[in-house]
């Protein structure tokens, strides 16, 4: 029988909940690397074993650590970031220029076919990539010295490379986030990129619709469709279908626009999820209510799904990279909340049940089908 | 010389120790020979205690040694007698913050 393994990053620590295909019983594995922030744990799609985690902390930096037994034993691996050569500048928050400085690591993106190959998006906003399975890791250089780099600047978390997205069909293509710069794309490796943000629309910059300067909060795409893709920005749900050369907003009928995790059923690529959250100064849900809304139209109509989740007096948030879905049928999703708790639907969200109620502040959750 | 060295928790987990470390220090006895003892010895805490490129402490980090604060001395100035002869540890610390 199959089984699922979802992965939790929390502010103290990660966790390791593991249960059959039935989805019902969960064994609760951690607090591993207690204590420290865990931005990101997430496995190689070719050797599920092997995990990458994010381990950081204020005081000690960043640690990057590596299992090959899903998760029963760590080890660290290398934590050198090094901007390749002059790091150049971006603007702070009073408008003068900083000098890029590495703080963390919020992202890791094992490659699609190689457990070795590991992208690693970091703050301030860089893309790395290690080839000997997070020993050593090389930037992207350029990406971050694309000309438009002198004028990023950082959202409220910090200017933090969130996402990397990478093709199956087109190994040579990657989209990264960042915020609030925007949507960049590599046609090369990672040599060379193109912001990819025409269509956006962002009311909090002096040009709405700049070129570069959104505060793109997620993207998300279903490994067969890999040219359709769907974004939560700061406000706004977007959609591209041209791989994203331009985009479109199918907000619809949401109770608010504005939110921080968006994803795809893993069987139906027209059916996207995402957590409404009331405002971009509030931060916690509308009217006390947890609710994951889903649409199965690629955007604009939307349902809310409630059955399981609290219904009054719930003022937690969704974090960008805590929602994932798992690849068993019927499709399973999961979401985890800066109250700690975690919950999974084992019916694509039509019901809801907490796996664990009382984490630490939830940063990430990654799924992963076992056979 | 054998320098005693006291890790906070968090980094005595990542290096998998426990208690007090003895490091064998080549040349005189500086919070640069120290660490690059302590580096060399345990290279999972490369970049915990100092930056990677610069050397400079991280800035959460302190450093202590005979009821004193060598945190803003210069990291190639000599430890204090007790530190090199053994008498006392040299302390590297977790700044107390975050409320």
């Amino acid at each position: 029988m199959s089984a699922v393994r979802v992965l939790v990053g929390t502010r103290k620590g990660a966790f390791i909940l593991t249960s059959d295909g039935t989805r019902d019983r969960w064994e609760v594995s951690g607090p591993h690397f207690g204590g420290w922030e865990i931005y990101h744990v997430k496995g190689c799609p070719t050797e599920p074993n092997r995990l990458y985690a994010s381990q950081s902390s204020s005081w000690f930096g960043q640690v990057i650590q590596r299992s090959n037994d899903g998760g029963k034993t760590w080890a660290p691996v290398g934590n050198k970031f090094v901007y390749e050569g002059t790091p150049g500048t971006h603007l702070w928050y009073d408008g003068t220029p900083r000098t890029f400085e590495f703080t963390c690591v919020w992202h890791l993106e094992p490659s699609l076919t190689d457990p070795d190959t590991v992208y690693a998006g970091v703050q301030d906003a860089a893309l790395y990539r290690s080839v000997d399975g997070g020993q050593t890791w090389q930037e992207l250089a350029g990406l971050r010295q694309h000309e438009s780099a002198r004028s990023w600047q950082p959202g409220a978390g910090g200017m933090c490379l969130h996402t990397v997205v990478l093709d199956a069909s087109r190994p040579q293509r990657i989209f990264v986030a960042i915020s609030a710069a925007g949507v960049f794309r590599s046609d090369d490796a990672g040599k060379t990129w193109r912001p990819m943000n025409r269509g956006l629309k962002s009311e909090g910059i002096p040009d709405p619709t700049a070129e570069v300067g959104h505060c793109v909060h997620r993207i998300a795409v279903h490994r067969s469709r890999p040219d359709v893709l769907f974004m939560q920005k700061h406000w706004d749900v977007m959609r591209s279908d041209d791989a994203g050369e331009s985009w479109r907003e199918i907000s619809g009928n949401l109770p608010t626009d504005f939110g921080f995790p968006i994803d795809v059923h893993a069987h139906e690529p027209e059916t996207i999820y995402v957590v409404p959250i009331k405002s971009d100064s509030e931060h916690y849900l509308p009217e006390g209510k947890l609710r994951v809304y889903r649409s199965r139209t690629g955007g604009n109509e939307w349902e809310a799904l409630t059955r399981g989740l609290p219904q009054r007096d719930c003022y937690v948030n969704v974090l960008r990279d805590a929602m994932a879905v798992d690849a068993l049928e019927p499709c399973g999703v999961y979401f985890g909340t800066t109250g700690g708790q975690v919950y999974a639907s084992a019916n694509a969200g039509d019901s809801w049940t907490p796996i664990v109620r009382d984490l630490p502040s939830v940063v990430s959750v990654e799924v992963q089908t076992l056979p | 010389m054998i320098i005693r060295v006291v890790l906070p928790a968090h980094l005595r987990t990542l290096a998998r120790v426990e208690g007090e470390l003895k490091l064998d220090v080549d040349g005189p006895p500086t919070q640069r020979t120290v660490l690059e003892a302590l580096e060399a010895a345990y290279p999972m805490l490369r970049g915990t205690i100092r930056d990677h490129g610069t050397h400079q402490r991280r800035p959460f980090v302190r450093f202590f040694a005979c009821e004193r604060d060598l945190s803003h001395e210069s990291p190639d100035a000599r430890l204090p007698d007790a530190v090199a002869v053994g008498a006392e540890p040299f302390l590297v610390v977790g700044a107390m913050a975050g409320g």
